[in-house]
């Protein structure tokens, strides 16, 4: 075997804190050879990102690494910045997981690109502009030359990635660490970003660190695997090796936590309950041809214009008794918009929104609270979604306080204890704030909050996308346990179809505030018929190496278009669009292509 | 060791689980400010000023505008510089003013005066920046347009010399002082509570608590208010340092406090005119001043680090 | 830009109206008038006097002539200084508060930036607790008491080394020599040098925090190009925002500082003037000021947009 590039041994990373050392990565020692790609995966907390920073001499100030980095023989370890800066952004560059914030927003893309390649290679201004076209081309920028002008903020999220990635390849490096690459983008966009990688690979022969928390990301790009926890590599071998025979128990469990979007049914986990079981087929929820626009001011030299954003634009659906309906789609598909305008928490602009019987619209403010006991909703960041100045038992008990005041407050207490318990937190701690727990245990407290009332419908917004894939899983066990128990109907919305492929009866997917498909779950997974949802679902990454190979991901090419823009719901039927941005457009209509399963208009492939 | 039990010990970060009662925002700040030196010296120096300003003059033997012809600027009896013209002796242990007052009592009497400016000036400019940024922050939109527009107006404004104007109009009225002062500072803490409502308003867990069915004022009373209250206690410490240099400045333009009441701006006035031969008397209340100033704007910054969401 | 900056002078007319509205009004509602504290005059003389100042006119017919002299840029007779009018006095004053509030602010900015960067490069080293500790300095201490006591120490005492005594004039103006300006302006810049300085050094070590900054060494940058074109530029905005109190601070400092100094500017003629009942005079200053101020805060605006390219100027 060739000689590594890079050569890590007896790696430590430690951080000091006020009250003690914190001892990130632990004598850790791997290699890196010539071309190949190295995934590292771990869970926050891991030291897995802190690994590199502390290999690059990028540690914040209380920050140390001890131990040897060799790059080719040289020691990286100590040496001067001046030393250091000669490999560092040449020979090895590195990706950062947030584009938008990663990239210095008061310079050009062009300028951020040149400088990294001026200052390792001293090529005169126009031959490096010259590279730097190139090399956005080969990480298929549209408009190469005119991004060049172009600053950060005017960049769509993937694009921004594009950028960081051409500029991390500009210098033709030997080692490109990738750090949580596509963790910000959606999942349409993950695919192109991991296919422009695996062909810079290719074509430069770049070798690869990727770090990641995603199996499936890993899984489809590297060959070799290191499993990282707690500051130590747990596991390593072969991607093959990880994933097929995983040796250490927490490589098993990680691989069991995470949801598979070709596998409906988790081993060993709850499961979600068929409908017939829950019984009732009565009608709970209907909603009616519901929009919610927001007016947008547009630019204009004197005077501002206002647009309609039409965040949901005409959505019909109903819901029954104890089923739960999957919401997905990508960010700024409407998916939250129509949660909120579904509780009114937001005012809708047009449409209905029917509950058991009665109009939303027409409820004044006491019956619209007694209302509010029986509709729910579980937020996505749970630590932003609890009042830190109040302890987790007054946050529990806020809906029993307000919706229910005949209770004695000795009766409010025993409830939340009671619902404490049965969420899995220690009811001892029912003075304790939320700052003193981790995201899993508030997003538990998130949960009991919304069950304490009993409601019949509980909207869970990506309640469980901030969370590490075990503490999701966990989390996911545990609202399909209540939903058997107490048999409440749920809206979960989530850009992660594997996790929804795993609580929901029957899915619907958004593109632009508008239904493409809707059908059961089984269908929408095994017979995807839009074209959008064929492409969501292809993009999804399984944590399974020998599949990852095989696939195509990427079978959506380009950018999410403005949603100012009216031609933008028409992506998909082009031969009905008015070429003009302000026109009134004509709307796809849903077809019921087999019973149950609604397909919005489009061309044929 | 089951694979979901490694999980969930991995998970699991509590360490003091026996440790039932929670720490609360509020006391997690009592504990950092306890343990900042310079806020903590900060306040016993000032209750210290206070406490002094409060009883002493009670028992001193001179009163604030007894004249002693003898002793017209002498210099206290430990005074270094032999070039003294005389000593004034006694208790006058800061020595003697331009009129043969007694600079120690005057000092705490311009203390009396500059901290009470200083705390119900703030009391004004608290009242009208909090009810005006949070009734822009809350109501929102158009209302929130226009409301801070006009801020932003009066910012832009010198308003020192509306101040000046209005203090040589209405003959230095000593209850204008506050009203006038108080009205220039509010603006800041408008801002302030305007963008603290606004930010707070946008949280998840207002929407949470709509959600649990809490009425707009219920919402406002249990969520906005405690936690808009923590930047608000920062900038009072901080608007009250603001407030005395504003007296004082009048004062030392004479369109403050008018003789015999003193304080310290008219004192460091009078001071300034008699540096070259009588020099304790800009000294000592100068030193007063700034010590006190210091004292405010420490305790400003400990509260700002304790309270600072970022170190959670 | 210019359709922006064009929109942002219209706008500042109606600001500027009020302003004048306000003071003319609140001096002239006031009792006592500008010609109370001189001897007593007989009656008819000083009805006539009142006549050829329009002060027998109601107040709001006075404020109209006001208001269209001021159209013509005549600020009227000062009514104290029987021989000026007042656009004479201010033609004579502004250049010199100009060219020492001018001075003073760039000074602080300068200083305030180097000093604040130097306090975040070294955070929580002894050069940045130095830093910080002077200025703490100076925001506590006012202009009022660094004025004399700079006066004092350099103007009276002297400084004696070397056998030499370093002597500073301790007030007046020479026709604006530098000896004469020294103390002034540092007095005046004095307390914006602190704030600034700890403005620049609290977004400098967020900034030196920030991602985009991680990225910049990455790329292995050299340690002066990451701070001085990635981390600088973002470290100044909460400066820009600044500006605009800070000329108002500048202003306020200035009467004291002329006062004291006995420094022949607007912001004397102020002080003496609101003291007088000086209404024409007052009326000017302030007018200059004002707009002195609105312009300066239209410059900071643009400068923040320039330097922010998010921001877009709306």
């Amino acid at each position: 075997m060739s000689k590594p590039i890079l050569q890590i041994r007896d790696f430590n990373v430690l951080f000091d804190t006020h009250d003690q050392e914190v001892h990130a990565v632990r004598n850790l020692a791997f290699d890196i050879h010539e071309g190949e790609c190295v995934g590292i995966v771990g869970e926050s907390g891991s030291g897995k990102s802190q690994l590199f920073l502390g290999a690059l001499g990028l540690l914040t100030a209380n920050g140390r690494a001890t131990g040897s980095v060799k790059y080719r023989g040289k020691e990286l370890l100590g040496l001067p910045q001046r030393a250091l800066n000669k490999v560092r952004g040449s020979k090895i560059t590195m990706i950062f997981q947030d584009p938008l914030t990663a990239l210095t927003p008061h310079m050009t893309i062009g300028a951020q690109m040149m400088e990294a390649l001026r200052t390792h290679q001293h090529v005169p201004y126009a031959e490096a502009q010259k590279r730097c076209l190139e090399i956005l081309d080969l990480v298929r920028m549209s408009e190469a030359r005119n991004r060049m002008g172009q600053y950060p903020h005017e960049l769509s999220g993937g694009m921004r990635q594009r950028v960081m990635i051409a500029m991390a390849t500009v210098c033709a490096p030997d080692l490109l660490i990738a750090d949580e690459p596509t963790t910000a983008l959606d999942v349409t966009v993950q695919a192109q970003i991991l296919e422009i990688m695996r062909d810079l690979q290719k074509e430069l022969k770049t070798a690869i660190v990727l770090i990641s928390h995603d199996m499936g990301v890993i899984a489809g790009m590297a060959d070799k695997v290191q499993v990282m926890r707690l500051g130590e590599v747990v596991e390593s071998g072969t991607a093959d090796e990880v994933f097929y025979a995983p040796k250490h128990d927490y490589t098993r469990a990680l691989l069991d936590a995470m949801p598979r979007i070709d596998r409906p049914v988790r081993e060993g986990h709850a499961i979600l309950q068929p409908l017939s079981t829950i019984g009732a087929e009565t009608q709970l929820l209907d909603v009616e041809d519901l929009k919610v626009y927001f007016p947008i001011k547009t630019g204009g030299l004197l005077f501002s214009k206002t647009k309609p954003l039409r965040a949901v634009d005409g959505v019909s659906f109903s819901l029954r008794q104890g089923e739960t309906l999957g919401i997905v789609g990508e960010s700024g598909c409407g998916k939250s918009t129509l949660a909120r305008a579904v509780m009114k928490l937001i005012a809708k602009t047009h449409g209905a929104v029917v509950w058991a019987g009665r109009d939303l619209a027409d409820l004044q403010s006491p019956d619209m609270r007694n209302l509010r006991k029986e509709l729910q909703i579980v937020f996505q960041d749970p630590l932003a979604s609890l009042d830190p100045r109040m302890t987790i038992g007054e946050s529990i008990a806020e809906p029993l306080v307000s919706l229910r005041p005949e209770l004695s407050r000795a009766d409010v207490q025993d409830e939340v204890r009671s619902m404490m318990s049965r969420v899995g937190l220690d009811p001892a701690w029912i003075n304790r704030y939320p700052h003193e727990f981790s995201g899993g245990q508030n997003q538990r407290v998130g949960i009991a909050r919304a069950m304490i009332i009993k409601p019949k419908l509980i909207v869970c917004d990506e309640a469980v996308s901030a969370l590490d894939a075990s503490i999701q899983s966990q989390i996911v066990d545990l609202i399909l346990n209540l939903q058997a128990e107490f048999g409440m109907s749920m809206i979960f919305i989530s850009h992660d179809l594997s996790v929804v492929r795993q609580v929901a009866h029957r899915v619907m997917v958004l593109y632009l505030g508008r239904i493409v498909e809707l059908a059961d779950r089984n269908s929408i997974y095994e017979d995807p018929r839009h074209p959008y949802t064929r492409a969501l679902i292809a993009a999804v990454p399984v944590p399974d190496p020998k599949a990852e190979r095989g696939k195509p991901h990427v079978t959506l090419a380009g950018e999410l278009p403005s949603p100012l823009d009216s031609r933008a719901q028409l992506t998909f039927l082009q031969s009905k669009v008015i070429d003009d941005p302000d026109a009134e457009q004509y709307r796809p209509r849903l077809i019921e292509v087999a019973t149950g399963h609604f397909v919005a208009e489009h061309d044929a492939a | 060791m089951s694979a979901s039990g490694i999980v969930a010990r991995n998970t699991e970060v509590i360490e003091r689980a026996f440790d039932i009662e929670g720490r609360s925002l509020w006391t997690d700040a009592r504990r950092r400010l306890v343990k900042n030196r310079a806020a903590l010296a900060s306040i016993i120096v000032l209750s210290v000023i206070a406490l002094v300003a409060i009883v002493v003059p009670f028992f001193w033997p001179y009163g604030y505008a007894d004249i002693d012809y003898a002793n017209i600027a002498c210099a206290p009896d430990w005074w270094p510089g032999g070039d003294a013209a005389c000593f004034a002796g006694g208790w006058h242990i800061f020595g003697m003013d331009q009129n043969g007052r007694d600079l120690f009592v005057r000092v705490l009497y311009g203390a009396r005066v500059s901290l009470s400016v200083g705390v119900v000036a703030t009391l004004v400019s608290l009242l009208i920046g909090v009810t005006y940024g949070a009734v822009a922050g809350f109501v929102g939109g158009r209302v929130d347009e226009l409301m801070m527009r006009l801020v932003d107006v009066l910012y832009s404004l010198p308003f020192i010399f509306f101040v000046i104007i209005l203090m040589v109009v209405f003959n230095q009225n000593f209850f204008l002082l506050f009203v006038a002062i108080g009205a220039v500072e509010w603006l800041t803490m408008a801002r302030i509570v305007r963008g603290q409502t606004l930010s707070t308003k946008q949280k998840e867990f207002i929407e949470a608590a709509r959600a649990a069915g809490l009425g707009t004022f219920a919402t406002i009373r249990r969520h906005v208010i405690p936690n808009v209250l923590g930047p608000v206690v920062v900038y009072v410490t901080l608007t009250i340092p603001t407030v005395i240099l504003a007296e004082s400045f009048l004062s030392f333009l004479g369109l403050g406090i008018q003789d015999p009441l003193t304080s310290w701006g008219v004192l460091i006035a009078d001071g300034k005119d008699h540096m070259e031969t009588a020099p304790w008397m800009l000294i000592f209340p100068a030193l007063f001043m700034a010590v006190t100033l210091f004292c405010f704007n420490f305790i400003g910054d400990g509260l700002r680090d304790a309270l600072d969401p970022k170190d959670r | 830009m210019w359709p922006y900056a064009i929109r942002r002078v219209l706008g500042a007319i109606p600001t500027l109206l009020i302003i004048i509205a306000l003071t003319f009004f609140m001096m002239h509602i006031a009792p006592g008038g500008p010609f109370d504290a001189q001897r007593h005059l007989p009656p008819e003389i000083e009805h006539n006097i009142r006549a050829a100042y329009n002060l027998d006119k109601p107040v709001w017919e006075q404020f109209l002539i006001y208001l269209g002299r001021l159209m013509h840029g005549d600020l009227g007779p000062s009514f104290k200084n029987h021989d000026f009018t007042v656009s004479q006095l201010i033609e004579v004053g502004l250049p010199v508060s100009a060219k020492l509030g001018i001075s003073a602010i760039l000074l602080a900015i300068a200083l305030g930036i180097s000093l604040g960067t130097i306090a975040a490069l070294n955070q929580n080293k002894a050069t940045d607790y130095g830093v910080m500790g002077l200025a703490m300095i100076g925001i506590t201490i006012p202009t009022f008491v660094t004025a004399p006591v700079l006066a004092l120490i350099f103007g009276i005492y002297g400084l004696h080394f070397f056998g030499h005594d370093f002597y500073l004039p301790a007030g007046g103006w020479n026709g604006g020599a530098l000896a004469n300006m020294i103390l002034p302006i540092t007095v005046l810049a004095l307390p914006q040098v602190a704030i600034i300085s700890r403005l620049v050094r609290g977004s400098m070590v967020e900034v030196l925090r920030s991602n985009y900054v991680r990225t910049a060494r990455a790329k292995g940058l050299p340690n002066h190009t990451v701070i001085l074109r990635h981390a600088l530029r973002a470290a100044l905005l909460p400066v820009v925002s600044y500006l605009g109190p800070a000329i108002a601070g500048l202003l306020t400092g200035s009467l004291i500082v002329e006062t004291i100094f006995g420094i022949p500017g607007i912001g004397r003629y102020f002080v003496e003037g609101a003291i007088n009942r000086d209404y024409t005079l007052v009326m000017g200053v302030v007018i200059c000021y004002a707009a002195f101020v609105i312009f300066l805060n239209l410059i900071a605006d643009i400068l923040y947009a320039l330097l922010d390219p998010r921001v877009r100027f709306a």
